[in-house]
């Protein structure tokens, strides 16, 4: 059996590659086939044939994206609501952690397992309370208030990820660092977070891309124009515009290709985070 | 709080606990891992965990979101009502459809790029790379880039493709009808969770030693008995973790069918989320819809448990 011959051996190994090339292309064809419409002018009928490659190139519907009222707006909006929601993620998160993983103190276990259980529970189901304590509370209509919301949905599950991380690390750094007199804050900013930059990274790129797309808080919290975010105004553009679909996929090209080099750049915690269980890009 | 941590260190059997973990006195202040944990478990509890509560509550009223109109408390009604919803259980049966249908293409597609990226020699993180581009795709832009590719006429991608092959004749209108609009529905899920299930898929066949397939070439092992009798079951616990992911991913789906269809024609392709969101914000049922979540949330939990139990014996050291 080992006797396969090499060349057939070579044929499989060609076979396979050709398998994978086709499953390449299904799974860029539709991208290709949306930067070309966004690249081929103003498309409020179909061109015929479907192109994957755009005939001419021009810049006009991002123009128009960027010329009407609100979408440059709605650009810095979003990036305002994704950094803000990676800072207090990250931050919270990893204060979070560090107590669980080093700390004993009175109710750590049941405080545990509240937040695994609400790992479990999808924050979706959550919109309808979500939305109307905002209300009373006044925090409708405000970027803020939109990512202490944002914050909070994958609090628990990034505590978890980063307090496996800090457990793994070895204590006797920190115990030197405290028989030399530091404080826990000291310890904490000093050692341990430097240490977990890795697994802060991941849920950094996780958090940012989960704010950056999110859709549907935003679309109920935030009615006023100029606070909308990049989802929205794209979801606006397929109304308004009865449909030319050029701009449509413009201001889709506009908000994808940030995510699309993020993933690429930082691809080690991707891969680090979804193997690391459960995230979902 | 610090008053509580010293009754807990006065308790002997925490006390031994804690000095078995520091080996000696803490050398902190009892009120520090407070501190630490304050900042995080007030948002957390401000918006996570009383929403929960506060949901449960909302569901026994017929509430009112307008200021001015009183909301009635209604005990069970709105759960009654769910009995008899026959909208509710089309969106109850679609959803699981939608989870079973999409669950299985994006595993046996996941898994089979898997393999195959973990055999091919060149261009592995190439196609690695190529395969999770849909997963971080926005799901508001492929919902629209999917109305466009199943869009009507023959200029529209897959009705080109379909009739250039001849598979079909006359151009279809995918989202006129509910069980083309499924298809298209279905072909979103399972293109942009493909991807997903490959990269886990392809860390746990890459932690899988290769003189364990060596020595099964020896033994004369062909390709698919190598599969089949040793590679599968070596991951069997990765493939039990990507199924209930999927499948927790696959009662939530939403924004696709909202963006697609809206639950349309005629509720037809209505699922639990698009039509509690409707219920809610589109006839302002706050109270039905509340209702509608928690009844979501559990089924959700039920399969996720259920799912691991029936799965997970033995499996107490899930990896991941």
């Amino acid at each position: 059996m080992l006797a396969t011959s090499n060349s057939q051996q070579r044929l499989l190994n060609l076979l396979i590659f050709l398998v994978l090339c086709a499953g390449a292309i299904i799974a860029v064809a539709p991208l290709l086939y949306m930067a070309a419409t966004a690249f081929d002018g103003v498309a409020y009928v179909q061109q015929y044939p479907p192109r994957l490659i755009p005939e001419n190139l021009t810049f006009e519907n991002f123009e128009q994206a960027f010329a009407s009222r609100n979408f440059a707006r709605a650009l810095l909006n979003s990036a305002f609501v994704a950094i803000a929601t990676t800072v207090m993620v990250t931050s919270l998160a990893a204060t979070m952690a560090y107590a669980f993983a080093r700390f004993d103190f009175y109710g750590k276990r049941i405080l545990f397992g509240m937040l695994l259980i609400m790992i479990m529970i999808p924050g979706v189901v959550l919109l309808i309370p979500q939305f109307i304590l905002a209300k009373n509370l006044g925090l409708l209509n405000s970027l803020p208030g939109l990512v202490l919301v944002y914050s909070s949905g994958p609090l628990a599950f990034n505590m978890f990820l980063l307090r496996g991380f800090f457990e793994n690390l070895p204590r006797e750094l920190e115990e030197s660092a405290i028989i030399d007199g530091a404080n826990s804050f000291t310890v904490f900013f000093r050692i341990m977070l430097p240490l977990a930059a890795p697994a802060i990274s991941t849920v950094a790129v996780f958090s940012f891309l989960g704010a950056w797309d999110e859709y549907l808080l935003a679309l109920n919290f935030l009615t006023d124009e100029h606070l909308r975010t990049l989802p929205i105004a794209i979801a606006n553009f397929r109304g308004q515009y009865s449909s030319n679909w050029g701009l449509v996929f413009a201001g889709s090209l506009t908000a994808v290709i940030p995510t699309i080099l993020l993933f690429v750049f930082f691809q080690r915690y991707f891969i680090q985070g979804i193997t690391s269980g459960g995230v979902r890009g | 709080m610090s008053s509580n941590t010293m009754q807990a260190m006065a308790d002997p059997a925490k006390k031994m606990k804690s000095h078995k973990r520091h080996r000696g006195k803490p050398y902190y202040r009892p009120y520090v891992p407070y501190l630490f944990l304050l900042p995080g478990l007030a948002l957390y509890l401000l918006w996570a965990v009383y929403p929960l509560l506060y949901q449960l509550y909302i569901s026994f009223f017929d509430w009112r979101i307008i200021p001015g109109q009183t909301s009635e408390f209604v005990g069970l009604a709105n759960y009654q009502a769910m009995l008899t919803d026959k909208t509710f259980w089309l969106a109850m049966q679609n959803t699981a459809m939608y989870a079973v249908i999409t669950v299985a293409g994006q595993m046996v597609i996941g898994l089979t790029l898997a393999i195959l990226v973990n055999r091919v020699t060149i261009a592995k993180r190439f196609f690695r790379t190529i395969y999770y581009l849909p997963v971080v795709t926005s799901w508001v832009v492929v919902s629209f880039l999917f109305v466009y590719i199943f869009s009507p006429g023959d200029a529209g991608l897959m009705n080109f493709a379909l009739m250039k092959t001849g598979t079909i004749q006359e151009p279809i209108s995918w989202l006129a009808n509910s069980s083309t609009a499924w298809i298209a529905i279905y072909s979103l899920g399972i293109w942009k969770g493909m991807g997903w299930a490959m990269v886990i898929f392809l860390a746990a066949l890459q932690g899988i030693p290769p003189e364990l397939y060596e020595a099964a070439a020896i033994d004369g092992a062909n390709e698919w008995q190598r599969i089949r009798h040793m590679t599968l079951p070596l991951i069997r616990r990765t493939i039990f973790f990507v199924l209930i992911a999927l499948m927790i991913g696959g009662f939530q789906v939403f924004i696709s069918v909202l963006l697609m269809t809206g639950g349309g024609p005629l509720h037809r392709t209505e699922v639990a989320l698009t039509y509690m969101f409707d219920e809610a914000f589109g006839n302002l049922n706050f109270g039905y819809g509340a209702a509608l979540s928690y009844v979501l949330a559990v089924v959700i939990v039920i399969v996720s448990a259920a799912q691991s139990k029936f799965f997970g014996r033995g499996d107490q050291d899930l990896e991941y």
